[in-house]
């Protein structure tokens, strides 16, 4: 109904708010044309949410990069005097049952899982933007093809598969790992991105790109991916998390992260069963990653609203 | 019930007794969270009496489409209304949403704008109009509503309303879905019909058939109607006031001849005149209304209009000018029976004269400041002296053009089962500086048309020429550079322009496209925005900060952006405000003899063709049914086609408009699937229906092809018939003219 339209309009604030100008007056102009990079980060810079996120994310990586450094023990190493302390001011997280300092294990297991986490997920969103655009744009046979490769990934069960190929990756180290759960967890959301991309074709601004003679590859990186952008940093976002899960329940079944290395998935799986009775070996890798997750997701979340402003909390 | 056919006695309105509708003061706010509320209406105060027609008139965002949503008690919880709204003797405000709806549909019904929304797609349409009868009149047996639909159907002209009333909404055709919409809010003999741009979203042969129409509703039930459009035509012909709304106020209300005879409202009077008209369109310059209407959130002091108001006092600026009767008269014989003393503040009683809301209203009404004082018609376009060599090589010659989409069915064994014949067989052809106006109804094929020359890869059939070289077989490099001389201008200037990149990006894609250095780009984009009257300092702001005309000129800068020779403008201004689509027309002019544009220019309004093209092309139904210079074929229409297309545009002058004849087309268009033989206008003709028996065996197996008559192409088999039925009509129109 045009009510609706007619106060959108209105409603739709910009994010940099100017008062509507009649045609040819005078404007007070910013002092220096701002490229669109430079656009995105003082929007970024203007949002609260992404500073709380990015001094927290900024915080643990130096910690878990310099944390090792400054600690006395290291995560593999035990203290027989001191088997399966509480924090103490000697083993600050406490210590396991055979006097493995959790601190350190922590820390080292916190690389590990943000490392596999911060490739993965935005890998796996990478495959999808190229595969589900290409698709979605190009059409015909290529697009049937991709679809049905897509659709088989979906099927093939990623968990038993990597359960069966298990043996065989053995001495592989984590980097394959990485590699499987990015490469299984792309599928649905380049099926989004086709299906967005399809509808973008269409529009009248790729429709002026196409007819101006933009190669394919341009169109796609300067129309059709940034207008599916806020998708996908959401979707990159949300990735790390997924993927951070992802190697926590393999590690928890022997299949992902194996001994000697620890990541913060198998310390959870040691520490669920001594939950209550032994709180601090769940409760301090449960925190820091739960801490970890939610500053990725307000980072990505800021992100979304300064590449986008037509989205998120801008749109009423 | 009676029977419908038999109880309306169409009276004409009797004004001075007590009002049918009466809004006194009416305002609407919508409080928003973190924000100055949205004040949408802003006390407005007019009468409808029974029997009448109003139009209400404005630009989006003016508080038209509000103001009678509060009446129907449909806005959204959150708005504040204020005021008072006196239907037949009650206060509808005060009425809770249970006594409301047993006034709506039956008192008060409404059309809206978009006819398939408003109707539901899971029942039939006789179903939905059954409904809202029986719902109103519970004594009311199915059957008997069944039957009652049937006859509403014929009523509002569908034909075959037995069949009709079986099919679903999304079987019907976009006219005939507003026609079972009217038959629908007249099923209950309203005493009051609101029609919320009824026709906006229709084509202009259709258009003029809905206002026939609601003309018939009205005259059959007697209901007031209050018609609400930013169309100047459509009232010009069937309202009989006129009020005109602004930025949530009325600025001017009047009878339908005052206003547009002697406008007292300078917005009314650059609406007015900026307005395109087919009478004078191409003679003269069009008036620009610049700028836009203020934000309603942040409404300046004093008058909403100032801004854009070439006469704007100090005044103006302070305080906002109230609802006065000016003046002292307008010509004789047209002030209304209930004068008021000029300058009496209108409280209720005089609300039948002629109000105009303005601190130099007086000057304008006694005639100190006549209107072309108040908008001044642009100096005429400097006409650059270039050798205008005839025998130059066309910009773009077509020949032949056909595009056929196969219509398939099944999935895995997909079989072929029809042909949409979008473009069959079209020729044209456009010299260097000029236009081409390709004029037709949506589903004409005219877009299709356009879109096979811009993709630039080999037609179906016939042959693309751009600047004497075929576009078939050409290399990539080729086509780039070919592609440089051709560009696109949008129909929405909002869809066309990436809404994630800065302006100066957009202009200067094209650019990058051709390996142009940033700094060198930069430079041509500040120049390209200066060329279309933007200022260049704007270059890092996104589409979403600018007005729908700054967007669109954009979109023009764009593609001037490669020095193209020639510019395909596909509906350019049929997105933007009335008051807007002056000044891009001016713009497109002005450009054309600056840098020796071409044009093709798509579009179906023809007073803008009229206005702009150098020759024009009528598409019906894939086909180009006559071609030739622009003040011939307006003029001299020899194709039945182009007759009944010029005839139904409405022209925004009450007095030619009420008194012209129109060339009504019966119908839609017909599916472009079907196969028709011969003459594929002839379900539509009018001259066939009139045609002798031998005459129509020709229209029935002869297909018709492009002949030279004068300097025009027609493809009709009866041109010379048609020229005496032109003359007739056209002896009718010069009589209007004097009159």
């Amino acid at each position: 109904m045009s009510l609706v339209e007619e106060t959108n309009a209105e409603l739709g604030s910009p994010v940099v708010p100017l008062p509507p100008q009649p045609l040819g007056t005078e404007v007070t102009p910013p002092k220096k044309a701002r490229s669109r990079g430079r656009l995105i980060w003082w929007r970024l810079t203007q949002t609260s949410r992404f500073w709380v996120g990015a001094v927290t994310i900024a915080v643990i990586l130096a910690w878990a990069l310099l944390g090792p450094l400054l600690y006395p023990y290291n995560a593999t190493g035990r203290d027989p005097l001191n088997m399966g302390l509480g924090p103490t001011q000697l083993h600050w997280f406490g210590t396991n049952g055979i006097g493995q300092d959790l601190y350190a294990q922590t820390l080292v297991g916190l690389q590990k899982s943000l490392v596999i986490g911060l490739i993965a997920g935005p890998l796996g969103t990478l495959i999808a933007a190229v595969v589900g655009s290409v698709a979605g744009y190009m059409g015909g046979v290529v697009d049937r093809v991709l679809v049905w490769c897509i659709n088989l990934l979906l099927v093939l069960p990623s968990f038993i598969l990597l359960v069966i190929l298990s043996p065989l990756f053995k001495g592989l180290s984590w980097v394959f790992l990485t590699v499987f759960i990015a490469g299984f967890s792309w599928m649905i959301m380049a099926q989004v991105v086709r299906s967005q991309t399809k509808s973008l074709r269409d529009r009248d601004f790729v429709k002026a790109a196409r007819y101006m003679g933009v190669p394919m590859r341009k169109i796609l990186g300067r129309h059709i991916i940034p207008n599916v952008a806020s998708l996908l940093i959401i979707d990159a976002t949300l990735g790390v998390v997924a993927a951070i899960l992802a190697e926590t329940s393999l590690s928890y079944f022997g299949f992902g992260i194996r001994a000697p290395d620890v990541s913060l998935g198998t310390l959870l799986a040691e520490g669920t069963s001594a939950a209550v009775t032994r709180p601090w070996l769940f409760v301090f890798p449960a925190g820091v990653l739960i801490v970890t997750l939610f500053a990725v997701s307000l980072i990505g979340d800021a992100l979304r609203d300064a590449v986008d402003p037509t989205s998120g909390v801008n749109r009423d | 019930m009676t029977n419908l056919l038999l109880n309306g006695s169409p009276a004409r309105p009797g004004r001075g007794q007590t009002p049918l509708l009466e809004v006194t003061d009416l305002s609407v706010t919508f409080p928003q969270r973190g924000g100055p509320a949205v004040q949408a209406v802003r006390g407005i105060s007019y009468q409808v009496h029974k029997g009448e027609f109003l139009g209400i008139v404005g630009e989006s965002g003016s508080g038209k489409s509000v103001s009678s949503l509060a009446l129907m008690g449909l806005l959204p919880s959150s708005a504040v209304v204020t005021g008072s709204i006196m239907f037949g003797g009650r206060s509808l405000l005060d009425l809770n949403d249970q006594q409301l709806s047993r006034i709506r549909g039956r008192e008060i019904s409404m059309i809206f704008q978009d006819p398939l929304s408003a109707l539901t797609p899971v029942y039939t349409v006789g179903d939905q109009i059954a409904e809202a009868l029986l719902l109103h009149d519970p004594a009311l047996t199915k059957r008997a509503a069944q039957v009652r639909a049937v006859e509403l159907l014929t009523v509002v002209g569908i034909p075959a309303p037995e069949r009709r009333a079986r099919a679903f909404p999304h079987e019907f055709s976009g006219g005939m879905r507003q026609r079972a919409m009217i038959a629908m809010s007249i099923a209950n003999d309203p005493l009051l019909i609101i029609a919320d741009e009824p026709t906006t979203a229709l084509d202009v042969t259709i258009q003029a058939q809905i206002l026939e129409v609601l003309e018939t509703a009205k005259n059959l039930t007697g209901a007031a109607v209050v018609l609400i459009t930013h169309d100047l035509g459509v009232v010009a012909g069937h309202a009989d006031r006129i009020a005109v709304m602004y930025a949530g106020k009325l600025v001017e209300n009047g009878t339908t001849q005052e206003v547009f005879a002697a406008p007292h409202m300078p917005y009314t009077i650059g609406l007015l005149r900026s307005v395109p008209n087919m009478q004078t369109a191409g003679t003269e310059r069009l008036v620009p209304l610049e700028g836009r209407p203020p934000s309603l959130t942040a409404l300046p002091r004093g008058c909403p209009f100032a801004a854009r108001c070439p006469i704007s006092l100090d005044a103006c600026h302070e305080t906002e000018p109230v609802l006065l009767v000016h003046g002292n008269a307008g010509p004789a014989g047209m002030t209304a029976p209930g004068t008021a003393a000029p300058g009496a503040p209108v409280a209720g009683l005089a609300e039948a004269a002629h109000v105009a809301a303005c601190h130099r209203s007086d000057e304008i009404a006694d005639g100190v400041l006549t209107r072309p004082d108040v908008f001044p018609r642009p100096a005429p376009l400097a006409v650059a002296h270039r050798e205008k060599d005839q025998d130059a090589q066309p910009v773009l010659t077509v020949t032949g053009l056909v595009r056929h989409f196969p219509l398939t069915k099944g999935g895995v064994f997909s079989r072929q089962i029809g042909t949409v014949r979008a473009v069959d067989g079209v020729s044209f052809s456009i010299l260097p500086g000029q236009t081409l106006g390709l004029v037709g109804e949506s589903g004409c094929g005219k877009s299709t048309t356009i879109l096979e020359i811009l993709e630039m890869t080999k037609p179906q059939a016939g042959q693309i020429l751009i600047d004497g070289r075929d576009v078939t077989g050409l290399g990539r490099a080729e086509l780039l550079r070919l592609r440089k001389d051709v560009q696109i201008v949008f129909q929405d200037p909002m869809a066309a322009l990436d809404p994630r990149l800065p302006i100066g990006d957009i202009i200067g894609e094209p650019l990058t496209v051709h390996g142009v250095k940033p700094a060198a780009r930069r430079a041509r984009v500040a120049e390209l925005l200066d060329l279309v009257g933007l200022d260049p300092q704007m270059a890092d702001r996104y589409p979403h900060e600018f007005s729908g005309g700054q967007r669109q000129r954009v979109g023009i800068a764009r593609a001037l952006a490669t020095n193209p020779r020639l510019v395909v403008l596909d509906e350019p201004v049929s997105a933007l405000d009335v008051s807007i689509q002056a000044g891009v027309i001016n713009l497109l002019e002005d450009l054309k003899e600056q840098l020796n544009l071409s044009y093709l220019f798509v579009a179906h309004d023809l007073a803008i063709v009229r206005q702009i093209a150098d020759t024009v092309a009528v598409m019906y139904l894939g086909r180009i049914v006559e071609y030739g210079p622009v003040a011939e074929v307006f003029a001299r229409p020899r194709h039945p086609y182009t007759q009944a297309l010029i005839s139904a545009a409405p022209i925004p002058d009450p007095v030619i408009e009420r008194r012209r004849k129109r060339v009504l087309l019966q119908g839609d268009l017909p599916s472009p699937t079907e196969q028709i033989d011969g003459c594929n206008f002839r379900s539509r003709c009018p001259l066939y229906a009139l045609l002798a028996p031998q005459d129509r065996s020709l229209c029935e197996s002869v297909d018709p092809v492009l002949e030279l008559h004068a300097t025009v192409q027609t493809a009709c088999h009866h041109v010379e018939q048609n020229e005496l039925a032109i003359s007739a009509s056209l002896a009718g129109r010069e009589e209007d003219l004097v009159l």
